[in-house]
């Protein structure tokens, strides 16, 4: 069974808005939960789940999606709760003594493909993957989502080395590129990692550029594929999209919101058009 | 000890498409160049960038692979460790994470290529188990064992080259997780791992010759799960017992035996002979250093003696 979807903006808007209510629902029951960096990749997220990734008629996923920014693992559930791998208790569980869901993905966990929260760790994993597919002939297809914070990490640059090395292009890379780390704006502390771009294109990957909250954008080049290289595709984003007072604010990389901040992002959210 | 690893894996990979070979610059010995003429699809060489080396290989273990990866032990386990804890330990896969050099082997390289604290950095990581063969022949035995059944994440150690056969007429079998004698006395006991064992042989040969000691020999080659049964035992039927391990002091073999001594309270004298707490500036052949780290037979004899 293929689950890909045609393509409906509306249908997309409409279920990150839904994502984002989950979200700050959840939000309101833990003292933190990295809600700033899930709404920057929620769209990214979404387009993976449901346009990119194929299942089988057990719904069972063929390819692979590894959230190599650990923490942006809350698009990841409140998605694979609607698809029907996480239930309602493990959500409502989140962070909880009784629960199974952490602040990270963990492996092994119904739809996680690998645990991650150490940063620069996922795409060296996505390409010992996608290098498996090949040699067992299996064409599932790797996806990985890596915040512009991972580009700092030596590590990621060894897998983007490699996986250029080994021609995978049964492997695309998403960058959440929001400009912010956990403490920094990159363009103002780390001006030498710009320009982006033109470091992936040196390094013998497909590289485009897309506005990382517009489905269509980011859905269209994740179909351009190469034939001998991986997939790059930088998303151009914002860190807290969709709330205000959280978009470009540090503090909001971890924090959750108090129950007037919440009131106040839930109206957004509901009148947003992201 | 490398060639013989690398002869059972070209052996086990012939067989076994699963097996996969994850290197990061280093030429590969003896048959493992021979794997990779035939097999090129299955040896990966990661270049220099060892992170990257354990990360694929914990990839390739995701998809139902059997990767070994093999460099310098220092740059086995120091280099990438966190990806070691993480990518392998963490998710418990089947990943050999093979450390070349055990020791002060490569001696005149500096103590950059010195192991001198791995098996104390490998047991800290939760499930990690840590094996070091004591010759070509429990080479070939724990090589075998571990491509053909060890599903847990591993660390294993291997000397260099040109290691003397030690177990030809050991009076244990080799049975994986348990402490092997390889010959049976009563008045001293001589724990060890690694080349090393060849240094305890040599020690019962003194404690024969200078006493009229005889010696059990033990090579505990699976460090950690650790045969502590098998220990007690040889604790307790030896009024001498002496560990010897080509390691810091802390965090190694003699730190778990002493342990295993003090929750038994057994009686028996023990003591443990290793390397010094130091980086030593010294160059020379492995023995040279051997024993600038006052790690040789003489000066452990005369220790445990006076």
């Amino acid at each position: 069974m293929d689950n890909q979807k045609t393509f409906v903006e509306a249908s997309a808007k409409l279920r990150c808005k839904k994502y984002r209510h989950q979200i700050l629902d959840i939000s309101q029951k833990v003292g933190a939960l990295h809600i700033a960096p899930a709404f920057s990749c929620l769209e990214i997220v979404d387009i993976i789940y449901n346009h990119l990734m194929r299942r089988n008629s057990k719904n069972e996923f063929i390819d692979t999606f590894l959230m190599s920014k650990g923490h942006g693992c809350m698009s990841q559930y409140v998605i694979l709760h609607e698809l029907g791998y996480l239930s309602d208790d493990d959500l409502n569980t989140y962070c909880q003594p009784n629960g199974r869901l952490g602040a990270h993905p963990d492996y092994g966990l119904p739809g996680i493909a690998a645990s991650t929260g150490s940063l620069g760790h996922g795409l060296g994993l996505a390409t010992g993957i996608a290098l498996a597919n090949k040699l067992s002939n299996d064409d599932s297809h790797t996806y990985v989502v890596l915040s512009d914070g991972e580009l700092q990490e030596g590590s990621t640059w060894e897998a983007i080395m490699m996986s250029a090395n080994l021609k995978l292009n049964n492997l695309t890379v998403f960058l959440d590129l929001n400009d912010f780390s956990g403490l920094a704006r990159m363009s103002v502390d780390h001006p030498a990692f710009y320009p982006v771009i033109d470091k992936l294109i040196a390094f013998g990957w497909n590289v485009q550029e897309v506005d990382g909250h517009k489905g269509k954008q980011i859905y269209t080049a994740a179909l351009d594929s190469h034939q001998t290289r991986p997939s790059f595709v930088i998303c151009k984003t914002i860190k807290g999209k969709g709330v205000s007072y959280m978009e470009h604010i540090p503090i909001w990389h971890y924090r959750s919101p108090n129950s007037e901040e919440y009131l106040q992002a839930k109206r957004e959210v509901e009148e947003s058009i992201i | 000890m490398r060639n013989e690893f690398a002869n059972v894996f070209y052996e086990e990979g012939k067989n076994n498409s699963k097996l996969v070979m994850v290197v990061a610059d280093i030429s590969p010995a003896g048959s493992i160049a021979k794997f990779r003429e035939e097999f090129p699809e299955r040896f990966i060489n990661t270049g220099v960038s060892e992170q990257s080396m354990i990360g694929i290989a914990a990839g390739m273990a995701l998809r139902g692979l059997r990767p070994f990866a093999y460099t310098i032990a220092t740059f086995a386990l120091y280099r990438p460790f966190e990806f070691v804890r993480d990518d392998i330990a963490y998710q418990q896969l089947p990943v050999t994470v093979v450390g070349v050099g055990g020791g002060v082997t490569y001696s005149t390289l500096g103590s950059t290529h010195h192991a001198m604290e791995d098996i104390a950095v490998a047991s800290a990581i939760p499930g990690m188990q840590v094996l070091v063969p004591c010759d070509p022949a429990e080479t070939k035995l724990i090589t075998t064992w571990c491509a053909r059944e060890n599903n847990k994440p591993t660390y294993l150690r291997l000397g260099k080259a040109g290691e003397p056969i030690l177990t030809a007429n050991a009076i244990d079998p080799f049975i994986p997780g348990k402490i092997r004698r390889i010959c049976q006395g009563k008045d001293v006991c001589i724990i060890s791992y690694g080349p090393t064992v060849k240094m305890a042989l040599d020690l019962a040969d003194l404690c024969k010759t200078k006493k009229g000691y005889n010696s059990t020999v033990a090579s505990c080659h699976s460090i950690k799960p650790l045969d502590e049964k098998g220990i007690i035992q040889l604790l307790a039927s030896h009024p001498n017992v002496i560990v010897l391990e080509e390691h810091v002091p802390h965090g190694g073999l003699g730190s778990r035996i002493k342990e295993i001594a003090w929750d038994n309270q057994v009686q028996c004298k023990l003591q443990c002979y290793s390397l010094q707490d130091e980086f030593i500036h010294v160059y020379g052949g492995h023995d040279s250093l051997l024993k600038a780290h006052q790690f040789d037979l003489e000066t452990i004899y005369s220790k445990f003696f006076t």
